[in-house]
């Protein structure tokens, strides 16, 4: 879309100021996590000094969050869950988003209606029941337990996006594989998810990021210290009771924000691909 | 030249011949997967069987906990809509029942109207675009917890960033207790809820943007149009689908929210911030009442499926 430009001083008003505005409210936080996990303690504890910045930076609350936390432990249960869970999430959806983008059969349009409202399922929703269904499987307080729920929110997800993927995809190419004696599989197989990986990558760094972000499940489902992930190990073993040890919270937080930015700094048109995926469907 | 080409020779349709080799015809299973109907019973099995173990099947176990008595460690019985009965009764409840709607409608109020403000600044060209857009989403992709755990830290009784800036400028002669009282505290979760869900609304708005056809906004510039005329006339009408499936999952999410409230305010001070799932945690959890708790939580149901239906409905409408 074109857009017409007044005067500097207009434009300035208008879209310079509210910009970098902008941009300073969002990226404000992740500054304050990056002075705080640097900043020693007298300083941190000091309300007459100013906290923007710190003349003495040091690294004592990253060696407190390693010596003190299994941070690392947690660090590395986050990467296989996402993982696994992604991995099951895409093989699924992949699957059945095909199928119902491009097979004929009369239960198609109420399994997509259905899927669809799996997708808006909320955890909240669920966590109490299932609890007692993971207790039910003996899988409480291991990995399995948040690998085989996070698909409840990334299975749908997936289908829903790689279905949409799947419908843009012509026909044809497939209809002249048939032509040419390949067989159903074959040509599903060869042909059609070949041509969807650009999809495939976007609904994986999409459910990736979900599902290392997970909350709800990982704190209900894993209790013992070193079954825990990121975002859990954090928030429940650097605070205890009403002492937030701040530095090291920083530092966790800091690390625990750090891969999965990275994440999505190489494929960010993916995820943006995905997200707009998501909701258009 | 062109080779010349006899038009006889190229009016007639060249018959296709198509070989297919015997030994591919597929055998006995691989026959019935020809058939569409059996293929899509086989690629769903996987996702249909996730799906019923782990949604379907709690959603109708939640049903039986929140009309039974279950506890932790014993067996629940039948008591009817009782648990209903004692939430209506408690004052925690109705209190986390009036702090969600509030919560979701007025951060998606501000989500919709400052993400709409982001998608259209993002909408110019400019240097640096990319990274801009970038770094918007930050908020978004990074781990709900640890961010809200910085914003935690930021609006701490003693050491706030907020209070030292305000009190070295002169603004204020005392600390403000950001999550000292219920109104207060209900104020910074809306605030870091915006934060956080802004950016999902200034991403799709943009894209919604970006279909629209700059011919409409020279036309209607033409016909006299000034820019606020321009947006409201033009843009918005085109962009509404988008803005409305936009802000229907974002309602969603919201409504449902846990860990931004739990993390931040714990529900306190004086449970003055539960929201649903915050206080259906707080007695299913803590308080080990898995019946009462599972109660809770369904009662988010009604408005989630009123918005689910209407979604459907809308999405049928525009198909």
């Amino acid at each position: 879309m074109a857009v017409r430009y007044g005067s500097p001083l207009k434009r300035a008003f208008t879209f310079h100021i509210p910009l970098a505005l902008m941009v300073g409210a969002t990226l404000f936080p992740f500054y304050w996590m990056v002075v705080t996990s640097i900043r020693p303690d007298v300083e941190l504890y000091n309300v007459k000094m100013n906290p923007f910045f710190t003349l003495h930076p040091t690294f004592k609350h990253f060696e407190d969050l390693f010596e003190l936390t299994y941070f690392l432990r947690w660090a590395w249960n986050t990467l296989f869950i996402a993982i696994v869970s992604t991995a099951i999430s895409l093989f699924c959806g992949l699957l059945a988003g095909y199928a119902l983008a491009r097979l004929q059969f009369r239960w198609a349009p109420p399994l997509g209606t259905m899927i669809f409202i799996t997708y808006l399922v909320p955890p909240t929703l669920l966590f109490i029941p299932l609890g007692d269904v993971v207790k039910a499987f003996g899988i409480g307080d291991t990995p399995w337990a948040v690998i085989l729920t996070y698909p409840t929110f990334l299975i749908p997800f997936c289908t829903w996006l790689l279905m949409g993927y799947f419908k843009t995809i012509p026909r044809e190419i497939e209809e002249c594989a048939r032509i040419d004696g390949a067989s159903r599989i074959q040509a599903m197989v060869r042909i059609s998810f070949p041509l969807a990986v650009p999809g495939i990558l976007s609904a994986g760094i999409f459910a990736f990021t979900l599902s290392w972000n997970e909350f709800l499940y990982a704190l209900v489902f894993l209790s013992s210290p070193q079954q825990k992930t990121i975002p859990i190990g954090v928030f429940t073993e650097l605070v205890r009771g009403d002492v937030f040890y701040w530095g090291p919270l920083m530092a966790g937080a800091l690390l625990g924000s750090i891969p999965v930015a990275l994440v999505y700094s190489f494929f960010v048109e993916h995820y943006v691909t995905a997200l707009t995926g998501a909701v258009k469907g | 030249m062109a080779r010349r080409v006899s038009p006889a020779a190229s009016a007639v349709p060249v018959p296709v011949v198509v070989a297919v080799p015997a030994a591919r015809r597929p055998g006995g299973l691989g026959r019935l997967l020809e058939r569409e109907h059996i293929l899509a019973g086989v690629l769903l099995t996987p996702a249909l069987v996730i799906l019923t173990l782990f949604i379907a099947y709690p959603f109708v176990l939640g049903i039986w906990l929140a009309i039974s008595d279950k506890v932790v460690g014993r067996p629940g019985a039948f008591v009817g809509l009782e648990n209903f009965r004692v939430n209506l009764n408690d004052t925690i409840f109705l209190r986390a029942f009036q702090n969600t709607f509030v919560y979701t409608f007025i951060a998606t109020f501000f989500k919709l109207a400052l993400g709409m403000v982001a998608a259209l600044l993002l909408n110019h060209h400019f240097r640096f675009k990319r990274i801009v857009r970038a770094s918007m989403l930050l908020p978004w992709i990074v781990p709900t917890v640890l961010s809200t755990l910085a914003w935690q830290w930021m609006f701490d009784a003693t050491f706030s960033v907020f209070n030292w800036m305000l009190l070295n400028a002169g603004l204020i002669s005392s600390r403000i207790l950001w999550l000292g009282d219920g109104t207060m505290a209900m104020g910074c979760l809306i605030a870091v809820n915006v934060w956080r869900g802004m950016p999902f609304f200034a991403i799709t708005l943009l894209a919604g943007l970006q279909t629209v056809n700059p011919d409409l906004h020279e036309a209607a510039e033409i016909d006299g149009a000034n820019a606020w005329q321009r947006f409201w006339r033009v843009t918005l009408p085109l962009i509404k689908p988008i803005m409305l499936v936009v802000v229907l999952f974002s309602m969603i999410a919201t409504f449902a929210d846990f860990q931004l409230i739990y993390v931040l305010t714990r529900g306190g001070p004086y449970s003055s911030t539960h929201v649903f799932g915050t206080y259906a945690y707080e007695i299913a959890m803590r308080a080990a009442k898995l019946g009462q708790g599972a109660s809770i939580s369904l009662s988010l149901f009604p408005f989630l499926l009123a918005v689910i239906v209407f979604q459907l409905w809308y999405i049928r409408r525009s198909d």
